[in-house]
């Protein structure tokens, strides 16, 4: 039995390391903060650490493959641009925008998974054309910022539940539980994870490749959406940035290497990546609060984020067959 | 299909083959619109303004046949031109030609720490460069804000980027030119450029036959930056001015152009003709999306859908059965 | 007894190659059947058909009387045919438990039901008698011996009819061995129809029923296991007598020697995995490494090539100490080692890459001036390889996949020898390879020998040990157990020696 806690706690072991670093950074963070361990505090960063945590989650699942995506940032512009329309109006209206966002959203990953496995192209330069075509459509939808969106709904999920609790942290959680968890714990989960530690290995044992790779596009879509339905309520509009969509394309690559999932795929997990996004918010913040000059500030996040990734250089010491070095 | 047909399918040509024959298209399809399309003068300026990008392929090319891949570009392209327009503030008029190798120099500096990451450090390119690229953007905006520098480009600058110096042709596409040839010398005719594509088909049998693997990826990331940073300096030249974030536009058009030519975005395959069609018919493509004032909405979903639409033509892989 | 699956003239092709022409087989239950042949003769082609790997041409499958198509590896499986491969069908990064079950594990409300799954993986170990390994362990952490019990495991786990085994006792220990020639007896008193490839000839002795020939993807015989003599066997699988097989050895040198020997290996250690080897290789030598594979025969060539890292010991090579950082100083022309690795698919070539770039990759510096390559030298060399080798490829320009396993070997082996190299490693050269390159690729190595060169061979085959090399050293956990030469080197003492057993056991 103790040999069980063994293997379980070395699969999580990333995990814990990268949610580890975040409490030391966020608690160093609220040490200096003003106001320090309030609820407002904790709810503007929740507010904006969930939404990178989410798309870094949506980020997680082709990683996992060994494939990339580098389309959710448009498909989360996409979406928050979509629901600035949709989600409007009576609860009901409201409610049915939300379901056609996150079914727009899914349908865009599908989309990518489907050029992919059936037009047998690269995930790398595919996501990159289709999220120049989502793009396109977000500018489509909304060629200045504007919108409006219930505003309970935002006021809700932007505020805090009674006891402090910020609300974006439960939604985080349900998300986490209601679509990452079935999908790691299921067999087409662990297929994803097959095909990325080996898809020759994989295909022989009889796993099918074509549709875990469909489904695990296609969630990463969906959760992409949630992502920018979630801004929706944050910025109480929507707006087609360029910039943003491929800050958060970026970041959440960064934030997945973090979590401790490898580029090249087979294992990993979406919560590393959480608090690999978290982490990476909070480094921003923390600079700020620093009083460390705004001038620095973008220089000192670069070398903190390079020194986080080329952590793993560090192995390489161990390493004295130099085959081994290359794939 | 024709026996044609069928030998052109299988062949390693067909993607610079349909790259140019969408050129052509496109350019059939722009004079439709406009007769001025078809025109000297017209295609002149295209193939001017495609140096830039031009350039930042060349780079990314060499790169991505390795089997790696540059995000710096944004930023590099930027080093490029700030740092070339401050130290022309530096040096004062001595130093009006020399800011363009020291922009250069700075680019081929960060594609030298690019390579030791992802050589030597075993990062994966990609987010290597990616945190790169944030330090350099760390790095311009502490140098702009900091110290104000100058950001006006010298007047050697803008002659190198707007000039007709040689038979009118203008000096960007000459600057092209010189480097492309040099570029196609090295992949086709030298031991780095066999050890190039060696690397990019297998690292490891590369390693096992005796090339320094490590040394080679370095080089082609050090190459890379000095490329990215060269478009930057010119681009500085062509707009008098050297501002941030001058370098977006060109990251993923650099990579689709590469990929078009038909360069396999895993590496080892791809030949530098093809990069060269492929800047030119992307650079067409953007010309004729804005020529037709069809807006940015339009212009985004036709550029995404086109590159889908031609790799789906050539650019497809193999079933697992085979 | 009726047979439950049938292959009726079953065809396939790769490119100009025939790997299968009209194949015949047949396997009942409760027999063990063994499929005999040479590399290339079409044995792993005709399994992999079997287990909906790959599609045939032509030709009909009969599973149980009616006939079947295996579009996907998936449908073998749900059929009832398991497959156990050369290349493990494991994912490193999972747990033992996840890859037994990888399809269709038990699931509960949707999800895997680890419980459920943890015990139908330990009920398969233990059917395969590997009770000692951890389910949860990842099979990364496994050595090769036990993946090979996993993959048994994994194989059993889904309740076959019908079990293939390829070349599966390769990696295993001889405990293993032992245990896994138990397994097979009992599931075939069980019924399950077992089809087993192997070449070793002690292994069809101990475990076959009946025994199929293959040669140049054609059927050519089948018989009663034991009715046909080794020699006869051996005749049918490579089409003439095993005598001229190899070529002629030259007679045992005399014992004084006044020149150093071309490489002087003594004392080298490496991490655990290689303990004291010494070895001595004379210019004109052929000297065989031999054992069960992964005893550090390998890692031995690696630490030579300078590929490993913390290689204690001394090499000398003609008297003088040499120490080789990287390949790269390797090959140089002051120390001139050439190692040609076992998987020329991912270590040998530069597949997409054309013949004539792969054949001249390893001595560019020789081919070119101020690092620019002459192409006409270029042109000139290696049309003169080809042509000294006997590569079968049309077209020099055109990429090295295009060609057959063997000419691909033939390629590596070029590539090398263009830099004229004093000493030779070849790690398991003639693994699938037909019987005709197989032959040329000896009679080079003897020629190699003869011109002045000292040659290393490492071989799992021991017919090719015996045959080419002049003395071997059979390797067991990383040390030089044995060395045999003359009339001691048998198969008999090879795989005492690789098992480790001592004389006395033997009988």
């Amino acid at each position: 039995m103790r040999e069980d806690w063994r293997f379980r706690l070395r699969e999580q072991r990333a995990c814990w390391t990268a949610a580890a670093l975040f409490v030391l950074i966020f608690a160093l963070y609220i040490a200096k903060h003003q106001t320090g361990w309030t609820v407002p505090v904790l709810t503007t960063a929740a507010n904006k650490g969930v939404l990178l945590a989410i798309v870094a989650m949506a980020q997680t699942l082709p990683v996992l493959t060994s494939g990339i995506d580098l389309s959710v940032g448009m498909v989360f512009v996409l979406a928050n641009c979509l629901a600035s329309h949709l989600v409007v109006g009576t609860p009901l209206q409201a409610a049915a925008g939300v379901l056609v966002v996150l079914a727009a959203g899914a349908l865009c990953g599908w989309i990518n998974g489907a050029i992919i496995v059936y037009g047998r192209l690269q995930p790398i330069i595919t996501t990159l054309a289709t999220g120049a075509v989502y793009f396109g459509l977000a500018l489509g939808l909304r060629p200045v910022p504007g919108g409006d969106v219930h505003a309970g709904l935002a006021d809700a999920l932007t505020g805090a539940l009674p006891g402090g609790i910020p609300a974006m942290l439960v939604v985080l959680l349900a998300v986490v539980l209601l679509v990452w968890v079935p999908f790691r714990r299921s067999a087409v989960g662990r297929a994803a994870l097959a095909i990325g530690s080996a898809e020759a290995a994989a295909y022989m044992s009889g796993v099918n490749i074509g549709r875990t790779r469909l489904v695990t596009y296609t969630l990463a879509g969906l959760l992409a959406s949630i992502g920018g339905l979630l801004l929706t309520f944050v910025t109480y509009s929507g707006e087609a940035s360029a910039a943003i969509g491929g800050v958060y394309t970026l970041n959440s690559i960064a934030a997945v290497v973090i979590g401790g999932t490898s580029l090249a795929g087979g294992a990993g997990s979406a919560i590393g990546s959480v608090f690999g996004a978290l982490v990476l918010r909070t480094i921003g913040d923390l600079l700020f609060v620093f009083d460390l000059e705004p001038l620095w500030q973008p220089l000192f996040q670069g070398v903190i984020l390079l020194a986080a990734v080329s952590l793993g250089a560090l192995r390489l010491l161990k390493v004295d067959n130099r085959l081994d070095l290359f794939k | 299909m024709t026996a044609l047909a069928l030998r052109l399918r299988r062949s390693r040509h067909l993607p610079v083959v349909a790259a140019a024959a969408c050129t052509l298209g496109l350019l059939l399809v722009g004079s439709l619109y406009s007769r001025n399309f078809l025109s000297a003068d017209y295609l002149l300026l295209q193939l001017q303004i495609a140096s830039f990008l031009g350039l930042v392929a060349t780079g990314a090319m060499l790169v991505i046949l390795l089997g790696g891949i540059d995000l710096s570009v944004p930023w590099l392209v930027t080093v490029g031109g700030v740092m070339s327009a401050a130290a022309a503030g530096w040096w004062g008029p001595a130093g009006e030609w020399l800011a363009i190798p020291f922009g250069i120099l700075c680019g081929c500096l960060f594609g030298i720490v690019n390579g030791i990451g992802v050589a030597y450090l075993r990062v994966p390119s990609m987010i290597f460069t990616l945190g790169i690229n944030a330090v350099a953007q760390g790095l311009i905006v502490v140098q702009t804000g900091g110290f104000a520098p100058q950001d006006r480009a010298t007047p050697a600058m803008h002659l190198l980027a707007t000039g007709r110096s040689l038979l009118g042709i203008p000096n960007p596409l000459l600057v092209w030119i010189v480097v492309g040839a040099c570029t196609l010398f090295l992949l086709h005719r030298t031991t780095l450029g066999r050890a190039i594509y060696g690397v990019g088909n297998s690292e490891r049998a590369a390693y096992l036959s005796g090339v320094d693997t490590r040394r080679v990826t370095l080089l082609c990331f050090a190459i890379a930056g000095a490329c990215s940073a060269a478009a930057g300096v010119l681009l500085t030249g062509y707009s008098t001015k050297a501002y941030q974030a001058m370098g977006d536009a060109y990251q993923l058009p650099a990579i689709a152009a590469v990929v078009l030519g038909g360069t396999h975005i895993l590496g080892g395959r791809g030949s530098y003709v093809g990069t060269v069609v492929g800047v030119i018919l992307i650079t067409l493509l953007q010309s004729i999306l804005s020529v037709m004032q069809i807006p940015e909405m339009g212009r985004q979903v036709i550029y995404g859908a086109v590159i889908i639409a031609m790799l789906l033509m050539y650019g497809r892989g193999r079933r697992h059965s085979q | 007894m009726d047979p439950v699956l049938e292959l009726v003239d079953v065809s396939k092709r790769y490119g100009g190659v025939r790997a299968l022409d009209r194949a015949q087989f047949a396997c009942a239950p409760g027999r063990i059947h063994a499929l005999l042949g040479e590399n290339g003769a079409g044995k792993s082609t005709l399994i992999k058909i079997m287990a909906g790997v790959v599609q045939p041409d032509e030709g009909r499958i009969v599973l149980e009387g009616s006939d079947r198509r295996f579009v996907h590896p998936q449908h073998a499986v749900a059929a009832g045919i398991a497959c156990i491969f050369q290349e493990l069908s494991l994912m490193p990064h999972l747990s033992v438990a996840d890859n037994i079950c990888i399809t269709n594990p038990p699931t509960r409300l949707g999800l895997i039901d680890r419980r459920a799954q943890r015990r139908v993986a330990e009920a398969a170990l233990a059917r395969a008698g590997a009770e000692d390994i951890h389910p949860l362990a990842p099979v990364d952490s496994l050595s090769l011996s036990r993946r090979q019990m996993v993959e048994i495991a994994k194989a059993l786990s889904r309740q076959p009819k019908i079990l293939i085994l390829d070349e599966a006792t390769s990696a295993l220990t001889a405990a293993d061995v032992q245990r896994v020639y138990g397994l097979l007896k009992r599931l075939r008193d069980e019924g399950l129809a077992i089809v087993y490839i192997s070449h070793r000839m002690n292994e069809i002795a101990e475990l076959a029923d009946e025994c199929s020939v293959f040669r140049n993807g054609r059927h050519v015989a089948t018989f009663e296991a034991g009715s046909q003599s080794d020699a006869q066997t051996v005749e049918m699988m490579i089409g003439r007598d095993i005598a001229h097989a190899f070529p002629p050895k030259p007679p045992p040198r005399a014992a004084a020697e006044t020149a150093p020997p071309a490489l002087d290996v003594r004392g080298l250690s490496w991490g655990g995995r290689l303990h004291d080897i010494r070895l001595a290789v004379r210019a004109g030598e052929i000297v065989g490494l031999g054992g069960l594979d992964g005893q550090g025969q390998r890692e031995f060539f690696l630490a030579l090539f300078g590929v490993l890292r913390g290689v204690t010991g001394e090499v000398r090579q003609g008297g003088d100490p040499v120490s080789a950082g990287s390949p790269r100083q390797a090959k140089r022309r002051g120390i001139g080692i050439a190692l040609v690795p076992e998987d020329r698919k991912t270590d040998g070539l530069m597949l997409p890459m054309s013949v004539r770039d792969n054949l001249s990759f390893a001595a560019l510096d020789r081919l070119s001036r101020a690092g620019v390559v002459i192409a006409s030298a270029e042109v000139e060399a290696t049309a003169a390889m080809v042509r000294r080798l006997s590569i079968k490829a049309p077209e020099l320009g055109d990429p090295v996949a295009t060609l057959s396993g063997g000419n691909q070997q033939k390629v590596v082996i070029a590539k090398w020898l263009m830099n004229a190299p004093r000493i030779v490693l070849l790690s398991d050269p003639t693994r699938g390879i037909d019987v005709g390159t197989k032959q040329e690729i000896y009679v080079l190595l003897r020629r190699l020998a003869e011109e002045g060169a000292a040659v290393l061979l490492y071989s799992t085959d021991y017919a090719e040990l015996i045959g080419c090399c002049d003395r071997v050293a059979v390797f067991f956990d990383g040390r030089i157990v044995r060395w045999l030469a003359g009339a001691e080197l048998t198969e008999h003492a090879l795989v005492a020696s690789a098992l480790n057993l001592t004389a006395e056991t033997l009988h």
